[in-house]
């Protein structure tokens, strides 16, 4: 399963080559032109019946993860988190680390050896390492080097029914979307299938496509928060699991085009596709950089909603993935009752 | 002052400017020879060709409230749209776009000192979530609802950030027909939201130079920041803000123009806050650009305060602006 695969890849912010080289080869097939640009998003064109409007879909490649940033005399990793994680995350979890991939885990001194102090407050990525099983720093470096990248490791998997388990949903859930939308035949208007860069930094790489590519209208397709989980009050949720593909109305970064959202709500509805607003205006995602680009840009976001985000294992439910790939799909298709 | 106060009244929370824009597209009508908008909403008037392209842009959305959420009692959670002051905001009414009407309220035993915006709520009369929802939907918007009052000096609006701007901006139009410029009056949408608007806009157009009309905070009330801007001390032409350092070619030609009309201005040097040229002045090559300021007391209240001198100063400083030969 495509997902599973990208789920799996390694593809931390700023190091995405892993995840671009497995787009490629399971795009070629539908692509009429490909280019991979100088920070390392990847274009894939199709041309359309009309070159009148141009549309891009984004999917970001990165996913949150680390950088090693020191080695210790006695083989242990220093790191810095790349993209928000919640070090409260991390400790204990399995990683893997540099170009050798090779296999490590967060360290934390045992209980009784902390002070009272470190057992009370939450504790602080300073205050972790990472073991990868070295006795000195000579033979951590043999296998890494300082600013190496890491990330987690974590098997894909179905879970309880209809259900997936994994790393990395945001946004491979989104670049696994884009992978299937390509294949669509006779697409109305040229369009752009952009898997970016660097989302995790500040939507970085999205920027640099969309000034590049000038559409004329954007779909971003996401992993976004999902907090119904116990506890939480249903005000607070954001997006509900199952709940059906998460259309943006307003985040931190993007005011949605409001007649692109409410058509596309719409028309999902119409063709039987299940669908919920994001309710909440906090985070972000491309559609920041892209509506903000040229001389502007007709924009709207949506997403899967993904339980646990930017954390080793977060959960999403395959319905909510296929509603947005169909929501996906009438973008491209439709784009010409939409825009 | 009668468009102005019908520039208040309209409800127009930033990323749903089109009422507003309808109203400003209508008062356009014969002072502008090319009227449009662009894919983000900004609404942009050009007048006259010839001389320097220079750009004027006032931002036309107001901070208001978003809906996230209906409770099973009907009562409406939200959160904002800019900057809300949440001890200003207990107790105000606000108006959704459809014209339903609501009262923002705290939760019980939460002090206003220490209250997040996730306590508060939105009282909208009525019983059940079913009710409610008739009424009001996830997405919906509102914004601050307060009568315009006018004293022989003042006026108390609601949304005179950035209405007043607007309005500055049409009433120069208006005086400035005879320019031998290239005028691009541009109305920006989302500037509440981080000027979100104003970079397209101004990306498009590729200005000489580019000055904002906004409104900005002064020192004259018990318990200020020290700052020089009073109201009644006329025009401020903008040195510096949280965003901008103005470029001094722009501020010697604005007090230049100032010094020839005999226009009162004062010097603003804003500590915190930002304006559209923010990100006008960083677009493609980069763009020189200052901006005039509406001396105002009480900022994103409903009772926002401002002199009409210094807003009639402020249309008589952008008319000549307007008018400048290179």
């Amino acid at each position: 399963m495509m997902l599973k695969a990208l789920s799996e890849c390694f593809g931390p912010c700023g190091c995405e080559e892993e995840v671009r080289k497995f787009i490629i080869e399971k795009v070629r097939p539908y692509a009429d032109r490909m280019m991979v640009d100088m920070m390392g998003n990847l274009y894939v064109y199709k041309k359309g019946a009309s070159s009148e409007k141009v549309l891009m879909l984004a999917a970001h490649m990165d996913e949150v993860g680390f950088i090693v940033s020191d080695i210790t005399a006695d083989g242990y990793l220093k790191f810095k988190t790349v993209g928000g994680i919640d070090s409260r995350v991390l400790v204990s979890k399995n990683v893997v680390v540099g170009e050798k991939r090779v296999h490590g885990v967060i360290a934390l001194k045992a209980v009784h050896l902390q002070t009272a102090d470190e057992r009370k407050n939450a504790v602080r990525e300073s205050g972790l390492r990472i073991d990868i099983g070295a006795k000195t720093a000579d033979e951590a470096k043999q296998c890494v080097k300082i600013g190496d990248y890491a990330t987690f490791d974590t098997s894909c998997m179905p879970f309880g029914e209809g259900r997936r388990i994994g790393k990395a949903f945001d946004d491979r859930a989104g670049c696994a979307v884009l992978c299937d939308v390509v294949r669509e035949k006779d697409l109305p208007y040229d369009t752009y299938f952009c898997f970016t860069v660097q989302e995790e930094a500040g939507c970085r790489g999205a920027e640099i496509a969309a000034n590049r590519i000038c559409p004329t209208a954007a779909l971003v397709i996401e992993g976004t928060t999902c907090s119904d989980v116990s506890d939480v009050p249903a005000a607070m949720e954001v997006t509900t699991l199952g709940g059906g593909a998460a259309l943006s109305i307003a985040d931190r970064g993007a005011y949605s085009d409001k007649t692109l959202t409410q058509k596309l709500y719409a028309l999902a509805e119409e063709n039987g596709i299940a669908v919920q607003y994001k309710r909440t205006t906090m985070g972000g995602n491309d559609l920041r950089s892209i509506q903000r680009s040229g001389n502007g840009v007709i924009g709207a976001a949506v997403s899967v909603p993904t339980r646990y985000l930017h954390s080793p294992a977060s959960v999403i439910s395959e319905k909510d993935f296929e509603s947005v790939k169909e929501i996906a799909k009438l973008f491209v298709m439709q784009a010409e009752e939409l825009i | 002052m009668e468009l102005l106060k019908k520039l208040c009244a309209v409800t127009a929370p930033s990323g749903n400017e089109a009422p507003i824009c309808a109203l400003i597209q209508e008062a356009l009508s014969g002072i502008a020879d090319e009227v449009y908008t662009d894919a983000m909403g900004n609404l942009i008037a050009k007048k006259g060709s010839g001389g320097k392209k220079i750009m004027f842009a006032a931002h036309m959305d107001e901070i208001g409230v978003l809906v996230t959420f209906i409770e099973e009692s009907g009562l409406v959670r939200f959160q904002n749209l800019g900057g809300l002051r949440l001890a200003t905001m207990l107790g105000q009414r606000v108006r959704f776009l459809n014209g339903t009407i609501g009262c923002v309220q705290l939760t019980g035993g939460v002090e206003i000192t220490k209250a997040k915006l996730t306590d508060f709520y939105i009282d909208i009369g009525a019983k059940d979530k079913a009710e409610a929802e008739k009424l009001v939907n996830i997405g919906d918007v509102a914004g601050f609802i307060a009568d315009f009052i006018q004293t022989e000096t003042a006026v108390m609006a609601k949304s005179l950030d950035n209405r007043v701007g607007c309005y500055v901006l049409l009433e120069a139009l208006k005086r400035a027909q005879d320019t031998e410029n290239e005028i691009y009056a541009v109305f920006t949408v989302q500037e509440e939201l981080g000027l979100r608007g104003a970079g397209v806009a101004a990306h498009a157009i590729n200005p000489d130079m580019a000055i904002a009309l906004d409104v900005t905070a002064t020192g004259d009330t018990p318990g200020a920041e020290t700052m020089h801007v009073k109201l009644g001390g006329g025009a401020a032409i903008k040195i510096k803000d949280g965003g901008i350092l103005s470029h001094p070619d722009v501020v010697a030609a604005m007090e230049q123009a100032a010094q020839k009309g005999d226009i009162l201005t004062q010097r603003e040097i804003l500590l915190s806050g930002r304006t559209d040229v923010g990100v006008i002045h960083l677009t493609r090559d980069g763009i020189p650009s200052g901006a005039i300021s509406v001396p105002m007391r009480y900022i994103h209240s409903p009772a926002e305060v401002a002199y009409k001198s210094d807003i009639e100063a402020c249309i008589a400083l952008t008319a000549k602006m307007m008018q400048k030969k290179s």
